[in-house]
C-alpha cells in the first residue's frame, strides 16, 4: 500500500467564496479568511486589552501593554524621536506578521506568511514608502545616498551602481527571508509528519520507530514558535532600520 | 512626570512593588547588557544569511533580463553577478558593523539620531 505525502499541498490556495468581476478572479480564498482572522485578532487584543486601564494589568492588558511598550522601544531605539510618527504603522505590521505566523501554526490552518506575494507587497509597501519618506524629507539631495564619501571620481563608476543595486534589493531579501522561513519550516514539519503513517503501517516491530519522527516534529513545533516570532521581529526592526536612513540621511 | 510624582498613592504602590520584587528575585540586576542574547543573535544570522545569497540572486536576475532584453547574452549576468556579489557583501559588512540596513548611511552628528549599537540590535523585552 502506497501513502503518497504531499509536503508542500498545505501551502495552496483554495477559494472559499469564488468571486469573479470582469474577469479577475477575486475569490475569498483561505488565505484571505486567515488575513482577516489574523486582522480580527490583533485588533482584539489591543481594543479588548486598553478597554480596562487598570494600574494591575489583567493579562489582556498586559498582552497589549508589552507589545506596545515593545515595539515603542524598537523604534526609539533604531529610528530615534522622529520614528514615533510612523508607529501605527511599524506596529500594524509586527502585530500583523506575528499573529499571522503564529496562526499558521494550529493544525488544519494556513500560513499566510509562506507565500512569497504576501511578503512581498508587505516588502514592497516598506521600501516605496521609506523612498518616499526619504524623498518627502530631503528633496532629491535623497540621491546624494548613492554617492559615497571621498571616493576618486573612476571609483564612483563603480560604486554607485553598486550602491544602487544594494539599494533595490532590499524588498527582495526582506520577503524571501520571512517567505522561505516559513515555507521551510511547515514544509519540515509536513515531511515529518509524513513518515509517521507509512511507519505504523509497517510490519511487526518497526511499528515502534513512529515515535521517532513524531518526536522531531515536537520539537520542531517549538523551534518553529521561536521562529515565528523572530521572523516577525527582523521583519520589523529592517523596517525600522530602513526607516532611519531614510530620516537621518546625514 | 512631576505631576505622577505627586501622585501619592502611585509611588507608595511603586515603592511596594520595588520591595516587592527585591524579596522575590533579589537585589536588582546589574549584568550588563552588551552581550546579545541568544535569540537576537540568531535573527542576526538569518538577517546576514539571506543577505548574501538574495544580493546575487536578484543580481543576476536583473542580468539574465537586462541580457534578454538587449540581447547581450552572456555579459548582463557575468557583470550583475560581480555587481551582486559586491552589493551582498557591502551590505552584510554595513550589518555587522552596526551600520543598520544603511545603503550610503553615514553615521550621524551627535545628538541627532540614536547611536547605532553593537551590529544595529537592541533589546527591549524586558520591560
Amino acid at each position: 500500500m502506497a501513502i503518497e505525502l504531499h509536503p508542500l499541498d498545505q501551502f495552496k490556495i483554495e477559494p472559499l467564496i469564488p468571486i469573479h468581476i470582469g474577469g479577475v478572479d477575486a475569490s475569498f480564498t483561505n488565505s484571505a479568511l486567515l488575513m482577516c482572522i489574523t486582522v480580527a485578532l490583533a485588533s482584539l487584543i489591543v481594543i479588548w486589552g486598553s478597554r480596562g486601564r487598570a494600574l494591575v494589568p489583567t493579562r489582556w492588558q498586559s498582552l497589549a501593554e508589552m507589545s506596545y511598550e515593545f515595539i515603542a522601544g524598537m523604534i526609539d531605539d533604531n529610528v530615534g524621536h522622529e520614528g514615533r510618527d510612523y508607529f501605527p504603522f511599524v506596529f500594524t505590521l509586527f502585530m500583523f506578521i506575528l499573529i499571522g505566523n503564529l496562526l499558521g501554526l494550529i493544525p488544519y490552518g494556513y500560513t499566510f506568511t509562506g507565500q512569497i506575494i504576501v511578503t512581498f507587497a508587505m516588502a514592497a509597501v516598506v521600501f516605496i514608502g521609506v523612498t518616499i519618506i526619504g524623498i518627502a524629507k530631503h528633496g532629491w539631495h535623497f540621491l546624494s545616498f548613492f554617492v559615497p564619501h571621498g571616493v576618486p571620481f573612476v571609483l564612483l563608476l563603480l560604486l554607485v551602481p553598486i550602491e544602487v543595486l544594494s539599494y533595490i534589493i532590499r524588498p527582495f531579501t526582506l520577503s524571501i527571508r520571512l517567505f522561505a522561513n516559513m515555507m521551510a519550516g511547515h514544509t519540515m514539519l509536513a515531511i515529518f509528519a509524513g513518515f509517521v503513517a507509512p511507519l505504523l503501517l509497517a510490519a511487526g516491530a518497526i511499528k515502534a520507530f513512529a515515535v521517532v519522527p513524531l518526536g522531531v516534529d515536537i520539537l520542531l513545533i517549538f523551534l518553529e514558535l521561536l521562529v515565528a516570532a523572530l521572523q516577525a521581529y527582523v521583519f520589523t526592526i529592517l523596517t525600522c532600520l530602513y526607516l532611519r536612513d531614510a530620516i537621518h540621511l546625514h | 512626570m512631576n505631576e505622577r510624582e505627586k501622585n501619592d498613592p502611585l509611588r507608595e504602590f511603586g515603592e511596594r512593588l520595588d520591595k516587592a520584587r527585591a524579596a522575590v528575585e533579589g537585589p536588582p540586576d546589574k549584568a550588563p547588557d552588551d552581550a546579545p542574547s541568544t535569540s537576537t543573535a540568531l535573527a542576526f544570522g538569518w538577517r546576514v544569511g539571506i543577505e548574501l545569497v538574495g544580493a546575487i540572486v536578484i543580481a543576476e536576475l536583473i542580468g539574465w533580463a537586462i541580457d534578454k532584453w538587449l540581447g547581450t547574452r552572456p555579459w548582463g549576468m557575468v557583470v550583475f553577478f560581480f555587481l551582486g556579489v559586491a552589493a551582498g557583501m557591502l551590505n552584510v559588512y554595513r550589518a555587522v558593523k552596526g551600520m543598520g540596513g544603511a545603503v550610503g548611511f553615514r553615521p550621524p552628528p551627535p545628538g541627532n539620531a540614536p547611536p547605532a549599537k553593537g551590529a544595529g540590535w537592541s533589546e527591549d523585552e524586558e520591560d
